[in-house]
């Protein structure tokens, strides 16, 4: 590999790293401040990338998409929370799991009854649509580095929420201790759902901003849902900065592992994911 | 609960009466008898719908053309939705021999599902006629007396495309493919042909079906600068690979090949992308072949729609039957003779005549073919009366 298949291939493993980062802050948030494993969350990925299917086919325009997309898919988060999780806060872990494995399944009905069953694509837009020639070969379509930025944006605009703002104040103390955060007369309650409806949107948006690349299939979700659980595992538990860092790591990984022998590469993650590990067990940071 | 119970009665009952009109073929009537039962077990939900609505409608063409009989005989048709689902296929296929106790069974698109019908049909010793699905067994170690086939193997149209590959003096070719049977079935087979000519596939990369993440093997591909690149995909994932690879540039420098299914179905969603890129397979648009023109004119007519290659495989696989049936005065009860009668029958298919081979698969010509403004038009045979290899196959 010369140095310069190096560097783009490096550039695919940012960009998708980036992404799996989108997803699984959403994931760590919840369960980390919350304490509650969601398996739908996938399934809010798969929504988000429907609706822009469904959007961009309506509207003609992938930004209309993106604006109804996030506005819809926070007031669902908004209205699941208050209806379903928020009595699932002081349950058992095996209650979530039964609840969260029954709304993939409603999901997934739901999205074969409105949208049906088939594989679509879904355009780049215009502006967004060229390519910039990186080697004598190979020219890299402008709309995965729009991406890569607008995942770093967003990524920079959480930490500065969750460390600087009072709101973040707010969520992180809430993590630790629910009630105490309480008796202070803090409302809680609409902290959380501020919380999910969070993760949700953000798992949403990222099926938004991954559906002009990765066509928009039935299960999407779930094949998402299974390594955005190794971010969280391998990042630590709760950790919007440890997912980001092995959602980077995983990126590469995949990436490279694709490349070099790509026969092992469904298994190279998993691999990662056991020596970190071996390493440290409760992943790479803890907490917020 | 009195009440209650007479409801239930009466809609028993009701149900029953209606059953028995809805259903003139349950042994009740003595007509009956006379009919000969067809099992289509497809398709109908998910993915693959479009495809086996397309194969039914082709056999069921096929059929009317002959006046709604076969072999003389009317035809009674049972229809179960196979959904692609390889874990329901046995007890989807157990139903239509065990329970509709039909005569044939037609199926079907996905290679998965149509193994594990090949499977019940060599225990039941069931007529089986695949009017798609690929995989190299079904006509391979899998192959039977009673198990026939009216599409391709994998290695057909795959291999015809390793050929004109090396013609076309490329040396040095990387492949890509979906890592499941069909994807490495067709790498294979055109491995075989292409360094059979003396050309050399550099590198082979698989990833998961149905991911369509293609960003890293592009890249790769454009490091390692091949002659040319010959891929399997199919559907959703088609679509994505040829724009994905347009938009990286690489059309431009390394042409791209693959078998038929890279670019049947899905033009229109391709766009410019697919344009100029070269295929391979039993079927193609603008086949000077009279027998084409007239299924594509009666076909439009009888669905409002153009026919595609699947409605070909379903058209020819009611024809096949139909000579196996002629073969025997419409009794099937004469199993030998209606399958020597179909093993014999030349088929006067759209995409050409064809025979089959001792292993029951279609010996056919494959043909080359050119994306030419939103058509797969042919510019010429591949492989004249190419027979599939049958490694295997004992019978």
């Amino acid at each position: 590999m010369d140095f310069s298949t190096f560097l783009i291939q490096l550039l695919n493993a940012l960009q998708y790293g980036l992404l799996l980062f989108l997803v699984a802050s959403g994931l760590t948030l919840i369960f980390g401040i919350m304490g509650i494993i969601n398996l739908a969350h996938g399934s809010f990925y798969m929504m988000g990338a429907y609706m822009a299917f469904s959007l961009t086919a309506l509207s003609g325009n992938l930004l209309v998409a993106v604006i109804v997309g996030i506005a819809l898919s926070a007031l669902i988060g908004f209205l699941l929370e208050w209806g379903l999780f928020s009595r699932l806060y002081k349950r058992d872990h095996l209650d979530q799991v039964l609840l969260t494995y029954g709304l993939i399944l409603i999901f997934e009905e739901l999205r074969s009854l409105i949208v049906g069953d088939d594989v679509h694509g879904v355009p780049i837009p215009e502006l967004l649509s060229a390519s910039i020639q990186l080697s004598e070969t190979l020219s890299y379509p402008v709309y995965r580095l729009f991406m890569s930025g607008v995942c770093i944006l967003l990524a920079a605009l959480m930490y500065w929420l969750i460390r600087y703002t009072r709101l973040g104040m707010m969520i992180r103390a809430g993590s630790s201790n629910r009630e105490m955060v309480q008796a202070l007369g803090i409302n809680i309650d609409l902290i959380y759902r501020i919380v999910f409806g969070l993760g949700v949107t953000l798992a949403a948006f990222a099926g938004i901003l991954a559906a002009p690349v990765s066509s928009v299939y039935p299960g999407m979700g779930n094949q998402v849902l299974i390594i955005c659980f190794v971010v969280v595992v391998i990042g630590g538990v709760g950790s919007v900065w440890g997912a980001l860092v092995a959602a980077l790591l995983i990126g590469l990984t995949d990436t490279f592992g694709k490349v070099i022998a790509p026969d092992y590469a469904g298994l190279a993650v998993y691999v990662l994911m056991a020596a970190v590990l071996l390493w440290r067990p409760e992943g790479i940071f803890r907490r917020i | 609960m009195e009440q209650g119970f007479n409801r239930r009665r009466f809609l028993l009952s009701t149900a029953g009466i209606a059953g028995g009109l809805a259903l003139p073929g349950a042994p009740l009537f003595a007509q009956s008898a006379n009919k000969i039962r067809v099992g289509l077990m497809l398709p109908y939900t998910g993915t693959y719908a479009s495809l086996g609505n397309a194969i039914t409608n082709g056999f069921k063409l096929a059929v009317e053309q002959s006046g709604g009989k076969l072999g003389g005989r009317q035809i009674e048709y049972f229809t179960v939705d196979d959904e692609s689902d390889a874990a329901k296929a046995p007890e989807n296929a157990n139903k239509l021999i065990k329970r509709d106790n039909v005569d044939v069974l037609i199926g079907t698109v996905h290679s998965g599902v149509a193994l594990a019908m090949t499977r019940v049909a060599r225990e039941t010793k069931s007529l089986l006629i695949v009017p798609n699905a690929g995989a190299d067994e079904i006509t391979g170690p899998l192959c039977s007396p009673n198990i026939f086939r009216t599409s391709f193997s994998a290695w057909q149209p795959a291999y015809a495309m390793g050929q004109v590959m090396a013609e076309k003096k490329h040396k040095n070719v990387v492949t890509l493919s979906w890592k499941y049977s069909f994807g490495e079935q067709s790498v294979a087979g055109f491995k075989e042909a292409f360094e059979k000519a003396g050309g050399k596939v550099v590198k082979e990369m698989y990833l998961p079906f149905p991911n369509v993440e293609f960003q890293p093997y592009l890249t790769e591909i454009a490091a390692l600068k091949p002659d040319a690149v010959f891929v399997f995909f199919a559907g959703g994932g088609a679509v994505k690979f040829v724009k994905d690879y347009d938009a990286a540039g690489l059309k431009k420098t390394i042409p791209l090949y693959g078998s038929g299914f890279l670019t049947d179905g899905t033009l229109e969603a391709q766009g410019d992308s697919a344009e100029g890129i070269l295929t391979t397979l039993h079927y193609a648009d603008g086949l000077d072949i009279a027998k084409d023109k007239a299924f594509r004119t009666a076909y439009a007519m009888a669905f409002r729609m153009q026919p595609d290659v699947y409605a070909v495989q379903g058209y020819d696989a009611a024809q096949l039957f139909a000579a196996g049936l002629a073969g025997v005065g419409g009794d099937v009860t004469k199993r030998e003779g209606l399958v020597a009668a179909m093993e014999k029958a030349t088929i006067d298919s759209p995409r050409g005549r064809f025979t089959l081979s001792k292993a029951h698969n279609p010996v056919q010509d494959i043909y080359l073919r050119k994306v030419e403004a939103k058509q797969n038009k042919v510019i010429s045979v591949a492989a004249k009366a190419l027979a599939d290899p049958a490694r295997g196959c004992r019978m």
